[in-house]
């Protein structure tokens, strides 16, 4: 008897502490509470027995009202702070409880690629009746640990993400699913090779088309980190857990424009508040299809009804997945069963076929574009939209018409002559000749695509003048003392020179315009989807504001643009984002555009380039929002350069976080201008997480190429030039398609 | 080779009466002093940080074609001679227009004197260097200022694109190694100091004159 008080206490004492962690010393006399069942625990066989059997019924009851109320008055950063706290469930303990058996693999604790990251096989019973299942499936995750110091609280370094995809493939080789579960602050910002941005790219990229049944499961969602593991079918999220696109804390520092130091503790609680980043919010903006429901202020390591409930839920959702696949008649049978107890009435078969696979892949597509939509800000009309979707169908029925019906026949048949001709052209030239006269008489030269010579004719001097140039006076290169660069009239830099300095090369920042008048043949940009406009779906406070500033002194309606063009003759479509406008920050707007843009490029088989001017990272004013734009955007990608598309990137000036993460990095061309910085996180987030300096040209293009991330270094003064060369020679003959 | 050790002793009294080393600043280019950011006795810091990013103070602004251009510290040290009659006034290309007179250091001073109170050898070429095996080895076991090599004992391997072409001592008498100046397999730039030597009767003296330094600057 006296053990299990004893055992009650410990546990009282932990609840206490747990509460006072979250709830803060002041809440309803916490702090009081834990002091005094510390005192009785630490010299529990000094009380009475009465005493102690009293002092245990009265806690019992003052604590069950403290969790109450503490549940009642839960603020979003309480909930993060649930999230962080050592005695949260983690991922070890759901390999323990949720799963029947299991092996790690690529090491064990400390010994280990990357600690933060766990991936294993994991075996699920599933009981129908009195038969017993075995599911197998890959667990791949973060691993907080339940405060380890070498975990890095769940930080996926580089490598620990590629250590994730590689057992990705290994369980698409297999044929079982894959179950991810997210307990991340961030990724570790470094860009050691393969760099943080790079390695979440390929990982979306390679996610995008994962040939097996996948479920995500979000405890801390933070931003990249969790998106290298969170392109899943099914999404869900535990009740007290959080997603969104930054932390808290660093949302504050960029809020009150810090460069140093921490920010104050109110705009970090309003900041929290303003993310929208708790389960109800995401499930609300439907970037989350389910909620796991939690005890009172979260599960903690030893609640086991909630380890039940979750297996209960991942085998579910699995199912799902695997149902959709197959018969909507199957899959709504299995929905009427409503199972919530572990006793299913149904096994599932968790493998597919060919053809299942083919849905399973749709599906994700379909779900994913479809996602964040209602966000979107678009002037409606009826007529116009039925206008565009018409437009839409008819290029596409056009274009599958010109490219692959008659391109196939005339394709095949030209192999069949060439073939004729070279292995016997003797013999039968003769004979060939005259067919090949009819042939050509009949379909004409003009075959489709009119891939340009390999000369670009020189256009006439431009006759755009940048603003920037209209002043008189002399600047200094900022490289000058390094290499004793001469002052530099000003009409001459924006002018002659491009903005590039003759001396060092180092380049200054050019507005966006002039790329658009200097790099594409006269008169050919067409912008399109304009009207789509960037909004405040998450109100954040005091956001609205500065969005019509942006809007006002842009005049244009989202940090993207995107237009049909032409260089040299080859026809594009591109997208740009500019930094004028909010420092080229990503948001639903924009990743419509891209999305849209790219299918354009898809349906009329052309080349898809996108410019960076400068891009700040997910806009975080759209939270969540801003964040599945990358999954969203880089299944796009996918879906192009599968379908046999060219997809060239360009950088120029600052490309950091999140799109570098996602739809720009997983481009398979990527270049730089010279003097252009890009990576995952600035210099000031890289000494807060990892405690160290980074040399002051960690984020340079030199750098970039030398880790591998970009194709080459462009010089601007040569953009259009280079950009021409890149398209014949990376498109060559599949420029408009494979 | 001779070492002139008046001078030594010169150099010494130099260093004495004078623990400075007085630094000019002068214009760029030709322009307008607009403004002078520091004034005279002013402390002033030269570039630092682990890899020099942060820029050191800045000195004055001088204007040219509307550029105004900030004109900093490449050293530390304290500011003197300051010409504050050039105030808005147009000054040539070269003009000096403060001094920076920067404390020596004992490691400095250290430094300077065994420069010139060694016998120097130099890199002849831009390569990489290694101690010969048997001069690492000794070394090792010895340590610096007790290793002795005669005229014709190979000293070092110059080793370029892998490359090896060993190089001997070619001085008459017996000299002790004093100081090393490169770590292996960097890349030296030609004429850069490799390796400091000093004649064995004149190590003595060398060595109390490095005591008397260390015990009369303060170490910073």
């Amino acid at each position: 008897m006296k053990i299990e008080w004893h055992r009650k206490l410990k546990n009282f004492l932990d609840t206490a502490i747990y509460i006072r962690d979250i709830k803060g010393e002041d809440f309803l006399n916490i702090g009081a509470l834990a002091e005094e069942i510390s005192k009785v625990y630490d010299n529990f066989y000094s009380y009475k027995e009465s005493f102690i059997q009293e002092f245990i019924k009265n806690t019992e009851a003052q604590l069950n009202y403290i969790l109450e109320e503490a549940e009642r008055t839960l603020t979003p950063y309480e909930i993060v702070k649930i999230t962080r706290h050592p005695q949260r469930f983690t991922l070890q303990d759901i390999l323990e409880n949720v799963y029947d058996s299991y092996m790690e693999l690529g090491g064990e604790e400390e010994l280990n690629i990357d600690p933060a990251v766990v991936c294993a096989k994991a075996m699920l019973i599933r009981k129908v009746g009195n038969d017993f299942y075995f599911h197998q499936v890959m667990v791949i995750g973060h691993e907080k640990g339940h405060g380890e110091e070498f975990r890095q609280g769940g930080s996926a370094k580089p490598w620990g993400n590629e250590k994730a995809l590689r057992y990705m493939r290994m369980a698409e080789t297999e044929g079982i699913p894959i179950h991810f579960f997210i307990f991340t602050p961030g990724a570790y910002p470094i860009e050691d090779y393969p760099g943080a941005a790079q390695q979440i790219a390929r990982n979306l990229y390679y996610m995008a088309k994962l040939k097996v049944p996948t479920v995500a499961f979000i405890s801390e969602g933070g931003s990249g980190g969790a998106e290298a593991i969170g392109l899943a079918d099914i999404r869900l999220m535990a009740e007290k857990g959080y997603y969104s696109v930054i932390s808290p804390e660093g949302a504050a520092a960029i809020e009150a424009k810090l460069k140093e130091g921490r920010p104050p503790r109110e705009l970090v609680e309003k900041c929290a508040r303003s993310l929208k980043l708790t389960a109800q919010d995401n499930l609300k903006f439907g970037t989350i299809d389910k909620i796991i429901p939690e005890p009172p202020l979260g599960a903690r390591q030893k609640d086991y009804e909630f380890f039940k409930r979750l297996k209960i839920e991942l085998i579910r959702a699995t199912d799902e997945v695997v149902l959709k696949t197959r018969s909507i008649k199957l899959l709504r049978r299995y929905a009427l069963s409503k199972q919530e107890t572990e006793d299913f009435k149904y096994f599932v078969n968790w493998e597919l076929d060919e053809d299942e696979i083919e849905i399973l892949i749709e599906n994700r597509y379909k779900k994913y574009r479809k996602m964040t939509q209602w966000a979107v800000n678009q002037p409606k009309g009826f007529f116009k939209s039925v206008f565009a979707a018409g437009h839409n169908l008819g290029l596409k029925f056009k274009n599958e018409l010109k490219y692959k019906i008659l391109k196939r026949g005339h394709k095949s048949f030209k192999k069949f002559l060439d073939e004729l001709t070279s292995e016997s052209s003797l013999l039968l030239k003769p004979v060939s000749d005259p067919v090949k006269t009819v042939y050509n008489l009949i379909v004409g030269k003009k075959s489709p695509p009119k891939i340009p010579t390999t000369v670009l004719t020189e256009e006439e001097t431009p006759t755009y003048v940048s603003p920037l140039a209209l002043e008189d006076r002399t600047v200094t290169c900022p490289q000058a003392e390094k290499y004793g660069c001469p002052d530099i009239w000003v009409p001459d830099l924006y002018g002659e020179f491009c903005g590039v300095c003759p001396n060092c090369g180092y380049h200054f920042p050019l507005e966006y315009k002039w790329y658009l008048n200097n790099i594409f043949d006269k008169g050919s940009v067409k912008m399109f989807n304009e009207e789509i406009a960037s909004g405040n779906p998450l109100e954040f406070e005091g956001y609205a504001e500065r969005l019509k500033l942006a809007r006002e002194k842009t005049g244009l309606n989202s940090a993207l643009l995107s237009f049909e063009a032409k260089i040299g003759g080859i026809s594009l479509v591109a997208v740009m984002l500019i930094a004028e406008f909010r420092q080229g920050t990503f948001g639903v707007a924009e990743g419509e555009k891209f999305i849209r843009a790219i299918e354009l490029a898809k349906i009329t088989r052309r080349p898809f380039l996108a410019l960076v001017h400068t891009t700040g990272g997910i806009r975080i004013h759209e939270g969540t929002l801003g964040v599945v734009q990358m999954p969203r955007c880089t299944m796009a990608v996918r879906d192009y350069v599968d379908a046999g598309g060219l997809y060239i990137v360009v950088y120029d000036n600052n490309s950091y976080a999140g799109p570098v993460a996602s739809f720009l990095g997983s481009a398979p061309y990527q270049f730089a201008l010279k003097s252009t910085r890009l990576g995952f996180a600035g210099p000031r987030v890289i000494r807060e997480t990892t405690g160290q300096d980074v040399p002051p040209d960690y984020h340079s293009a030199e750098n970039a190429l030398k880790r591998g991330h970009i194709q080459g270094i462009w010089d601007r003064r040569e953009l259009r030039k280079k950009l021409f060369t890149a398209l014949l020679t990376m498109g060559g003959k599949n420029l408009y398609y494979r | 080779m001779k070492i002139e050790y008046q001078n030594l002793n010169k150099l010494l009294q130099k260093f004495k009466t004078n623990p400075y080393k007085t630094f000019k600043v002068t214009t760029p280019h030709t322009g307008y002093i607009k403004e002078f950011k520091v004034k005279e006795g002013d402390e002033v810091k030269g570039p630092s940080g682990k890899w020099l990013e942060k820029p050191g103070t800045p000195l004055f602004v001088l204007e040219r074609e509307r550029n105004p251009k900030i004109i900093r510290a490449h050293i530390n040290g304290i500011v003197q001679n300051l010409r504050t009659d050039l105030l808005n006034k147009f000054v040539e290309a070269e003009e000096v227009i403060l001094e920076i007179k920067h404390p020596l250091s004992q490691k400095e001073i250290i430094s300077e004197i065994l420069l010139s109170a060694l016998y120097i050898i130099r890199a002849p070429e831009t390569a990489r260097y290694i101690l010969s095996p048997a001069l690492s080895a000794k070394l090792e076991r010895e340590g610096l200022g007790r290793v002795k090599v005669k005229k014709g004992d190979e000293l070092l391997i110059m080793t370029f694109m892998k490359r090896e072409t060993p190089i001997y001592f070619t001085e008459e008498g017996t000299f002790v190694v004093y100081n090393l100046y490169f770590s292996p397999f960097q890349v030296v730039e030609r004429d850069s100091p490799l390796i400091g030597l000093c004649p064995e009767d004149r190590l003595p003296y060398l060595q109390k004159i490095i005591e008397r330094i260390k015990e009369e600057w303060p170490n910073s």
